[in-house]
């Protein structure tokens, strides 16, 4: 039972892969090796497709490799039920723990210990994500290395900071104004050029 | 019954507009679950994102499955998360064919190369945002430094990080609360 299979191989992955989506990648390539479902090529694909299309990107995985799956037994629906068989499983792992995590804060919320660990939590939460923001700025300004550094991108940047923060009429648009606005922009400037 | 779907239809919405991983949500998030539906504040946000950075799973996933519980139970978390992935699993299925012509394309490319540059301007802008409920005085400051150098210079795992802070934390609240009853 091939559903059966691909729910299981990822149950295990969400729940081992800690750290968010990138974490996932080691154990899919360990699930191809085992099963052949997909090749290592394959799999770096979906790395760069994950990086162009909405949703989180272990949740896009998932998705592919369950499609590509799925779909080898029998056809598109086939398909479409294997990624959501994959997804599924995906998720299922982090539902539960967070679901158990979270009956325990809602008990312990006026325990003082909680409190102040949520005091020192906030703080490093807010500096991991600047870290990961940082490796975005490597892959946004530098794409191709430092030699082939395109000065049009910081410029970009200097006037959607401005934008989002210092102009009245647009601070409070949607972000995603500013994204379909950005990637407007990018087209027609050939950015990736 | 119409809450779930709201929880679906609402973290739906994220999905589809989270371009770049797990961090790319966060602006959306500021916007559409702090700021437009009151589910959650900026505070628990950085809750949720320090959990989800040290338990299994997607980050994403896991804080769309707390803000979901929170606001309606079990099925309220189930609510959401299935929210969340379901953009991916139509535009992933619906691309899979064509899916490595598609990022290939070079109008994709750059499209791409401009979303890149917003998706870092407007993580910049929620850390702000985040850093002024969660760096109060000059101990979470101290907190925030350590682990932004450490987390960016070493590789150390998010979850000793995670660790580190929560000791230095309830050490640092108790220090401070004995000190504020002996003045």
């Amino acid at each position: 039972m091939i559903y059966l299979r691909l729910f299981w191989e990822f149950f295990k992955t969400g729940l081992f892969a800690v750290g968010g989506g990138m974490a996932t990648l080691p154990f899919l390539y360990d699930i191809s090796d085992r099963t052949g479902w997909f090749t290592h090529s394959q799999l770096a694909d979906m790395v760069a497709v994950s990086e162009s299309t909405p949703g989180p990107i272990g949740v896009n995985m998932a998705t592919y490799v369950g499609f590509l799956t799925g779909g080898q037994a029998g056809g598109m629906a086939a398909g479409v039920l294997g990624a959501a068989v994959a997804t599924i499983g995906l998720v299922t792992p982090s539902i539960i723990v967070i679901l158990m995590i979270s009956a325990f804060l809602q008990r312990f919320r006026d325990n003082r210990y909680v409190n102040g660990a949520f005091y020192g939590l906030r703080p490093a939460s807010t500096g991991m994500i600047l870290a990961a923001g940082v490796l975005v700025v490597k892959a946004a300004f530098l794409p191709d290395g430092l030699s082939a550094f395109d000065w049009r991108l910081p410029v970009l940047a200097a006037v959607l900071l401005a934008l989002t923060n210092l102009v009245k009429p647009t601070k409070k648009l949607h972000p995603i104004v500013f994204i379909f606005a950005s990637a407007a922009v990018g087209i027609l400037l050939e950015l990736s050029q | 019954m119409k809450e779930l779907l709201s929880l679906f239809s609402t973290f739906a919405k994220v999905g589809v507009m989270t371009f770049g991983g797990g961090y790319a949500m966060l602006p959306i998030l500021q916007r559409e679950v702090v700021e437009n539906k009151g589910w959650a504040t900026e505070e628990e946000l950085a809750d949720y994102f320090a959990i989800g950075q040290c338990t299994p799973g997607v980050i994403a996933v896991n804080t769309a499955t707390f803000i979901g519980r929170k606001q309606s139970g079990i099925a309220g978390g189930i609510a959401a998360t299935l929210g969340i992935v379901f953009p991916s699993l139509v535009i992933i299925s619906l691309l899979a064919g064509v899916i490595t012509q598609f990022s290939e394309l070079t109008w994709v490319k750059n499209a791409f190369a401009g979303i890149r540059v917003c998706v870092c301007v407007l993580i910049f802008n929620a850390v702000w945002k985040l850093g002024q409920k969660s760096v109060v005085d000059r101990w979470t400051a101290g907190i925030f430094a350590i682990v932004a150098a450490g987390a960016i210079l070493t590789k150390i795992s998010p979850v000793a990080f995670v660790l580190f802070a929560a000791v230095c934390g309830i050490v640092l609240q108790t220090l401070l609360k004995k000190g504020g009853v002996g003045q």
